[in-house]
């Protein structure tokens, strides 16, 4: 049976769980905020369980054997399972980080690290050399692309990347030519943060562990929005943010195939990650200590883990069939404005709750003016994919985003704050 | 919404002295990284000094609605004026910009840049109104190292 979008009163109820959706914005107006793909809102019990790790366990965790580090270090680790059970992982291969953007720089340093013999790494899997290739999209965003191009400049390594298609999907038709024996890395998102397309991850995943080359995937619009299982994605390392997630602000994951991450050499050093010191040099903790220099993100790692508990509690499938739908009605009402084009694709076919749009005539920062005079709040600009925008040939897009906590009558409301655009700008449309 | 007067959206739509012309002393091109808003202006400036009078500015903008109008603004305003009344006028404009929405603007310094006074109340967009003028300050500062 296919699961169900939650019904009005349950929507009342989860709503009422997070406390900022009953403000007011711009003089009175009810917020619509439809910005969760750049940040979610978080439920009270995210909150609680911070401010609870504030209030009774609060410790620099893994160290010092007193009472409250003891409490501290365990409400981390219990942590670290429910994350990683969240993705259908186990605990040991999960990494904590400060946000995705440094998960993906970890493993791109890793790879320069393990190039010049450094940060305790083994075998020949994370060197870059010149010859050596990496390969990206030309949909990532800015985090999953920028760390590679500085890693190749680091290493002589050289950079490709699988072009777009005019309808917002991977144009696949050169990938064998991309993706060939000196590829060490494909680098790839789950879903498009501003088209919403779903990548065939399995298939991308099994056609780079043919040329023997590592799969790492961003999954910062996939594991907030859609049931995630990394033993079925076939990837070898995963990042995603903790806020987008409903969880803290400063808290990243990195998740990676145990004997890689073994292997994988170290990125930030210093406290926390190490085993023995002396002033020739060091050895390191095992994973996943190793790659957490420093005194750990624990009390954002609990909400992290409140926030995986609240959204199991209302059901993977039923936030992604709940945002399915509301993807549908935007999708129709923008089809019905014919001075609205969508970018990326038009139906729901492998595609996410993402949706950016431009209006002919009117620049994204104009509409979002617009909307924002109504209380309607969404993403303008380029959303840190920019050669993306390039590709598409746009110079910036308006975007929409969801959650769990998105209702219907919010995707009307931007719809309704959307038609006052073309009389502002006075612009002639079709009735 | 006040921000986007009829003056605003005349400018955008005929934007006044676009388009890159010759000659030219120095180019400038200024991009808002948040936005991909991005302006290239030249400036064409004849004698020294304070005296010095800008003959031309002439430009290529492609962005929103408040920086394409300000870039017009900015044209219209300086134009055939000296470089210390440029000057002056820019200062204006960014106090009034920079504001937080105190400051109105003085119609006889900035002319139809009141017609801006609205951003201020919106810090976002304050940088859509001050893109131009970061590229018109930065080409005068290079035009007068030239002919040094």
């Amino acid at each position: 049976m296919t699961a169900a979008p939650f019904t009005d009163e349950e929507l009342a109820r989860l709503r009422a769980d997070f406390p900022i959706l009953s403000r007011t914005v711009r003089g009175g107006h009810p917020l619509v905020y439809l910005d969760s793909g750049a940040t979610s809102h978080k439920p009270v019990p995210v909150l609680d369980a911070e401010r609870d790790f504030y209030t009774r366990t609060n410790a620099a965790v893994h160290r010092g054997a007193h009472q409250l580090s003891e409490e501290g270090t365990d409400a981390y680790e219990t942590a670290r399972e429910t994350i990683a059970a969240f993705i259908g992982a186990r605990a040991a291969e999960v990494v904590f980080t400060r946000n995705a953007t440094e998960a993906l720089n970890l493993v791109a340093y890793a790879f320069t690290n393990g190039t010049h013999g450094g940060g305790g790494g083994r075998g020949d899997r994370f060197t870059l050399r010149p010859g050596d290739e990496v390969l990206v999209t030309e949909m990532e965003h800015h985090a999953n692309l920028v760390p590679w191009q500085e890693a190749c400049r680091r290493t002589g390594a050289t950079l490709h990347w699988v072009p777009v298609t005019s309808d917002g999907r991977l144009d696949l038709s050169s990938l064998d030519e991309l993706l060939t024996e000196r590829t060490k890395v494909f680098a790839f998102t789950h879903v498009s943060n501003v088209l919403g397309t779903v990548n065939p991850v399995r298939e991308l995943a099994e056609k780079a562990h043919a040329v023997g080359a590592l799969a790492v995937l961003d999954a910062c619009q996939s594991v907030p929005h859609l049931p995630v299982d990394v033993a079925d994605l076939g990837v070898d390392l995963l990042a995603y943010s903790g806020h987008k997630l409903f969880g803290p602000l400063g808290v990243g994951v990195l998740w990676g195939r145990p004997e890689l991450l073994d292997e994988m050499p170290v990125f930030l050093t210093g406290g926390s990650m190490i085993e023995t010191v002396t002033m020739e040099g060091s050895t390191y903790a095992p994973v996943p200590q190793k790659f957490e220099a420093g005194v750990p993100v624990a009390a954002q790692a609990v909400g992290l883990a409140a926030a995986c508990d609240y959204l199991t509690g209302l059901g993977m499938e039923r936030v992604h069939a709940h945002e399915q739908a509301l993807t549908e009605r935007l999708l129709r009402g923008l089809a019905e404005r014919s001075w609205v084009s969508v970018l990326g694709p038009a139906d729901l076919r492998d595609r996410g709750g993402a949706v950016a749009f431009a209006v002919d005539g009117v620049h994204a920062h104009d509409v979002g003016q617009v909307l924002d005079d109504r209380g309607v709040e969404v993403r303008v600009g380029h959303h840190c994919a920019w050669p993306l925008h390039r590709a598409l040939r746009v110079p910036a897009s308006t975007r929409a985003s969801f959650a769990a906590y998105t209702t219907p009558g919010e995707v009307d409301a931007l719809l309704e704050a959307l038609d006052r655009v073309p009389a502002t700008f006075g612009l002639e449309v079709p009735a | 919404m006040d921000l986007y007067q009829e003056l605003i959206l005349d400018h955008y739509k005929n934007p006044v002295r676009a388009g890159l012309r010759d000659p030219f002393d120095a180019e400038s091109h200024q991009v808002n990284p948040t936005c991909g808003d991005e302006v290239t202006l030249r400036v064409h400036v004849t004698g020294e000094g304070d005296d010095a009078v800008v003959e031309d500015v002439s430009y290529d903008s492609m962005g929103c609605s408040i920086s394409v109008a300000s870039a017009s603004i900015l044209a219209e305003e300086v134009t055939g004026g000296t470089v210390a009344h440029a000057r002056a006028t820019y200062d204006a404009m960014r106090a009034m910009l920079t504001s937080k929405g105190e400051d109105p603007g003085d119609e006889d310094v900035i002319g139809d840049g009141v017609a801006l006074a609205g951003v201020a109340k919106y810090p976002a967009r304050v940088k859509c109104a001050l893109l131009s003028w970061a590229a018109f300050t930065d080409a005068l500062y290079q035009a007068e190292g030239a002919k040094q």
